[in-house]
């Protein structure tokens, strides 16, 4: 073989190997403006790896993930709520996986499973959206506390999630129930409703009907209401002195993935400390602690109003709590 | 095929050959061209419509629920297993109420270890669990679900990780839960009501402006008449979202309310008189244009006054556009989920019921039974229209004279007012929407700029949505006109083959019939059954065209037999005896006399597919995103302002594309159509 020929073969060869790119289907629900930048980080750490992103919200990605059971179209889902991912643990879509340096992170972000099904990867908090020109336009006070909610003061200054159709009042309601106990919670709720304006679809609709002033106080999320006051919204983000419901975007393999090697990859970056500093620009409380940095207009104190959250208890009391629920509040229009 | 001669058909032509078999006429080629042709549509308006409809009735009726007595446990102590127990028998002896005494549904899961109390389980070492039925599936352990008859062995510590799930069987359970829901059920009533309020507005204020743009003399009727088919342009979501910003919390007209809350029945009724008034428009000016100048002229010989003659004259005659016009409204209010989606506040709808139980609860078979429920007044409506307009056809007589409006200042100036009353709601809630679309930070900063137009950096999809949606329109819409174009010709002037044309008929106009909710719903049975050979459709830009062109297909399907039937049959007999094939005449003939509704076809379904949610809103995927649905996700998100961006958007385009459309048929239809002149 003369050089020339070897040297052609060689480069022949680097020329497959450059080719020779792995497409990731990822089933996300990050924030659509997160997309660009962690994919980017991603693929500049392993070029050889693409990401192909499939986003929808959380509601519409649990939904297309368990229509497709049996038929699974994604290799990894890298963003979807710890709750969501309970759901197709128990469906037995998922596989085990202990990405490498999992240790670094808090214990209550990892799957309890010896080999864990998912990892936690940022955490959103419940918090209140206060809109403080409304406020003064009413002559309210702000304020501080979920009890100070059900007071006759703030009657239809309030919006909150469904709880049936969004994750988000999901998470609110069995914090309550959770904090308040079974009676307590109900109770509460009972107060809630009567100051409630509107239920709304989704999670974050409630913080930015508040930042339009079109509620005085939305229950939703702080890092919305972070970004929401960047854009130039008159809104105070409040997290409630008893402490706050939260749940995790996270991560994990799809258990039928024909690239299971790469999977691994993507999740073992997913966990990186490199991956935790680019949750870090939305998202104040990232799973490895000491990676958090203070974001920009997000209330301080996120860490504390966490409560202790048993997510196991959530999932499996989920369809007796919503049942509940609807039967006390669905359809509070028709009432009037 | 019927080349071959069949002895027993009763229609045979009685010549006899020398084995004395009967005999019929060789089909010829153009007959069996004729037989695939309608064979083929035939075969995907069952694929794409029908078998998918079967689907959710089949979907409706999976009930679920656990079979305890169908899974044994044993306990091993000391290094041997005792007899196994059924777990119904434990469940018996605790008193446990599994699933909390809740109707299981199809993920419903159940742990062992709650069944069993711990102090029923001291010093067992292992247990082996069996799952006794014949179906299995009854256990799941970490990611396995067991087979029949499978015993699976764990170590105490692991009961924990065994769940129970119920079992699959057939049965009208999920309906009798519907209805003991009482949450569920009540959006009947709403959306019963709902509509014929909606009904009971519109009806009224079509007719006058009907009235208005047929029996006055009022000027600038052309304007008008463009102004009342704005709505049709635009996603039913765009009135919800501009009722936002005219009557919300910051509304600049929120003080007309008294306090009331436009979240709620007031927004979705407005919002939905908005969507519908077109329809009911088009329908009464048809209705109220085609009266007889002598009818008039006799009442006033005889005496009558204007009052009566109006109830004895005006209202009789259009009393079949009057009922038409109210079952197609009561219909688009009843099926329509966007506006509730976007203003309804806590109110619950029919259609809004089937999306929420889907999408929120991804129970499946929830949402199949609202869509059966959904489907029976709908169904209703599309019959008592189907029965109404082929009495109306007798209605016209040749001897006719067309009927031209008296000078009246008075009534004249009042239908003038309702016009413009009515322009000015159309027209303010559309020019509200735009300025939201611009104002900067609406309504504490109301500086104009394009932000809200940077898609890309919101739920929905970004600009690719709008690509995609113009794509899926101009494919439905050429693909659409052809397809349907042709099946109409072959149900109108086709020769022989008497089932396959009426059967075609039938299946071309049963899409009418199913609320587009329903059909996306069915289209995720069906397509996305891995078993099915077109599973590999489920998410392309394909199966949207498909949904679409068969949601659309009626309305479309009888534009084309309606000009059809203007052209005489003579065509087709003298094509025949030329003995010149059906497609040449169809082409050279039939498809340029038509051209005008061939236009109003592609029109219809351009427009449509453009601001169709329900029926896409299962169906889309991340890379097939489309405008109408972003519209929706972007104000589920609470990106009220991009929405409305983006339904502008859906606006503009269709305006567009139905000006082109007018320049295009006046220069080259007009040069077309010539013949019609005489």
């Amino acid at each position: 073989m003369t050089l020339f020929a070897r040297a052609t073969a060689a480069l022949l060869l680097s020329a497959a190997a450059a080719a020779a790119q792995t497409e990731l289907t990822v089933y996300t629900a990050f924030e659509a403006v997160d997309l660009d930048r962690y994919k980017k980080a991603f693929e500049t750490a392993h070029p050889d790896i693409t990401i192909n992103w499939v986003r929808d919200s959380t509601g519409v990605v649990t939904a297309k993930l368990l229509a497709e059971k049996d038929n699974p179209q994604a290799d990894v889902i890298w963003g979807l709520a710890a709750t969501s991912l309970l759901l197709m643990k128990s469906e037995g879509m998922l596989a085990p996986f202990r990405p490498e340096g999992i240790e670094r992170l808090d214990p209550n972000f990892v799957d309890q499973d010896e080999t864990p099904s998912w990892v936690g990867l940022d955490a959103w908090i419940a918090a209140l959206c206060v809109n403080t020109r409304e406020l003064e336009r009413n002559n309210l006070a702000a304020p501080t506390s979920w009890e100070d909610l059900t007071k006759p003061e703030y009657a239809g200054h309030v919006a909150m999630p469904n709880p049936a159709s969004s994750g988000t009042g999901f998470l609110d309601v069995s914090a309550w129930l959770q904090m308040f106990g079974e009676e307590g919670g109900w109770n509460f709720m009972d107060r809630l409703h009567q100051n409630i304006k509107f239920y709304t679809h989704s999670g974050s609709k409630p913080c930015k009907d508040a930042a339009r002033g079109e509620v005085t106080i939305g229950v939703s999320f702080a890092f919305t209401g972070a970004k929401a006051i960047s854009d130039g919204a008159p809104l105070a983000v409040v997290f409630p002195s008893e402490g706050s419901g939260w749940d995790m975007e996270s991560a994990a393999i799809v258990a039928e993935t024909d690239f299971r090697a790469e999977a691994e990859t993507l999740l073992n970056w997913a966990v990186s400390e490199a991956a935790m500093k680019e949750y870090n620009v939305g998202y104040a409380v990232v799973a490895i602690p000491s990676v958090a940095q203070p974001v920009e207009n997000y209330p301080a104190g996120g860490l504390d109003a966490m409560i202790d959250n048993d997510f196991l208890w959530a999932a499996e009391n989920r369809e007796r709590i919503l049942k509940e629920w609807a039967s006390r509040y669905d359809g509070k229009s028709e009432a009037k | 095929m019927a080349t071959a001669a069949d002895p027993a058909a009763p229609g045979a032509v009685a010549s006899a050959t020398e084995d004395n078999r009967p005999i019929r006429p060789r089909a010829s080629r153009d007959e069996i061209a004729q037989r695939g042709v309608i064979g083929v549509l035939v075969l995907y308006l069952v694929l794409a419509l029908v078998l998918p409809i079967g689907m959710v009735f089949s979907k409706a009726l999976q009930q679920y629920a656990f079979t305890p007595d169908q899974i044994t446990i044993a306990f091993g102590r000391g290094g041997a297993f005792e007899a196994p127990r059924s777990l119904q028998s434990w469940i018996d002896e605790t008193g446990y109420v599994v699933n909390d005494g809740l109707r299981a549904s199809e993920r419903t899961r159940v742990q062992i270890v709650r069944i069993i109390p711990r102090p029923a389980r001291a010093g067992v070492e292992a247990y082996r669990v069996t799952d006794a039925s014949s179906a299995g599936g009854q256990l799941l352990l970490g990611q396995e679900f067991s087979a029949p008859g499978q015993t699976i062995e764990v170590p105490a510590a692991d009961l924990g990780r065994i769940q129970v799930r119920p079992q699959m069987s057939y049965g009208l359970g999920n309906f009798g839960y519907y209805f003991s829901q009482k949450s569920l059920s009540d959006s009947i009533r709403n959306s019963f009501v709902i509509a014929a309020i909606v009904v009971a507005i519109n009806v009224p204020l079509a007719f006058g402006f009907a009235y208005a743009l047929t029996r006055t003399r009022i000027r600038h009727k052309e304007w008008f008449r463009l102004i009342s088919t704005v709505p049709i342009l635009v996603p039913s979501l765009l009135p919800a979202i501009g009722l936002v910003y005219l009557f919300g919390n910051q509304g600049i007209l929120t003080p007309l309310l008294f306090g009331a809350s436009i979240y709620g029945p007031i927004g979705i009724v407005m919002a939905s008189v908005f969507f519908t008034f077109p329809h009911a428009v088009i329908i009464m000016t048809i209705a109220l244009g085609g009266a007889d100048q002598r009818l008039y002229e006799a009442a006033e010989v005889l005496g009558a006054s204007k009052r009566r003659t109006f109830w004895t004259v005006t209202l009789p005659g259009a009393r079949y556009g009057l009922i038409s016009a109210a079952f197609v409204v009561f219909t688009l209010v009843i099926t329509d989920f966007g506006v509730p989606k976007v203003i309804g506040g806590d109110y619950n709808m029919l259609a809004l019921d089937i999306y929420k139980q889907v999408i929120g609860q991804q129970n499946f078979q929830i949402g199949a039974v609202v869509s059966i429920v959904l489907l029976i007044p709908a169904v209703i409506a599309f019959t008592v229209d189907r029965v109404i307009s082929r009495a109306q056809t007798a209605q016209f007589s040749s001897k006719a004279v067309p009927y031209q409006p008296d000078e009246d200042v008075r009534r004249d100036r009042w239908m003038l007012g309702h016009c413009i009353a009515v322009s000015v709601f159309i027209l303010g809630i559309l020019f509200m929407c735009q300025f939201a679309a611009l104002a900067k930070f609406w309504p504490y900063n109301l500086t104009l700029g394009f932000q809200h137009y940077q898609f890309n950096k919101m739920d929905g999809g970004g600009w690719a949505a709008y690509w995609n949606s113009i794509r899926l329109a101009f494919f439905a819409a050429t693909i659409g006109a052809v397809l349907v174009f042709i099946g109409a010709y072959l149900v109108e002037k086709g020769r022989g083959f008497v089932a396959g044309r009426i059967g075609l008929q039938f299946l071309a106009m049963m899409p009418m019939a199913i609320p587009g909710m329903v059909l996306g719903l069915a289209y995720i049975f069906f397509f996305n059954d891995p078993s099915n050979p077109f599973n590999f459709l489920y998410g392309t830009m394909a199966i949207l065209v498909i949904n679409t062109i068969v949601h659309l297909y009626t309305v479309s399907h009888i534009t084309a037999t309606t000009a059809l039937k203007q052209l005489d049959g003579e065509f087709e007999a003298v094509s025949m005896s030329l003995k010149q094939p059906f497609l040449r005449t169809m082409t050279r003939v039939s498809a340029p006399c038509c051209l005008p509704a061939i236009g109003e076809m592609w029109m219809y379904y351009f427009v449509n597919a453009m601001t169709t949610v329900s029926a896409v809103v299962f169906l889309y995927s991340p890379s097939t995103n489309l405008a109408s649905v972003a519209v929706l996700n972007m104000d589920d998100a609470g990106d009220i302002a991009p929405a409305a961006a983006m339904a502008m958007m859906i606006f503009y385009t269709n305006a567009a594309v139905r000006i082109l459309y007018g320049l295009f048929s006046r220069n080259v239809l007009g040069s077309l159509q010539a013949w019609r002149a005489r």
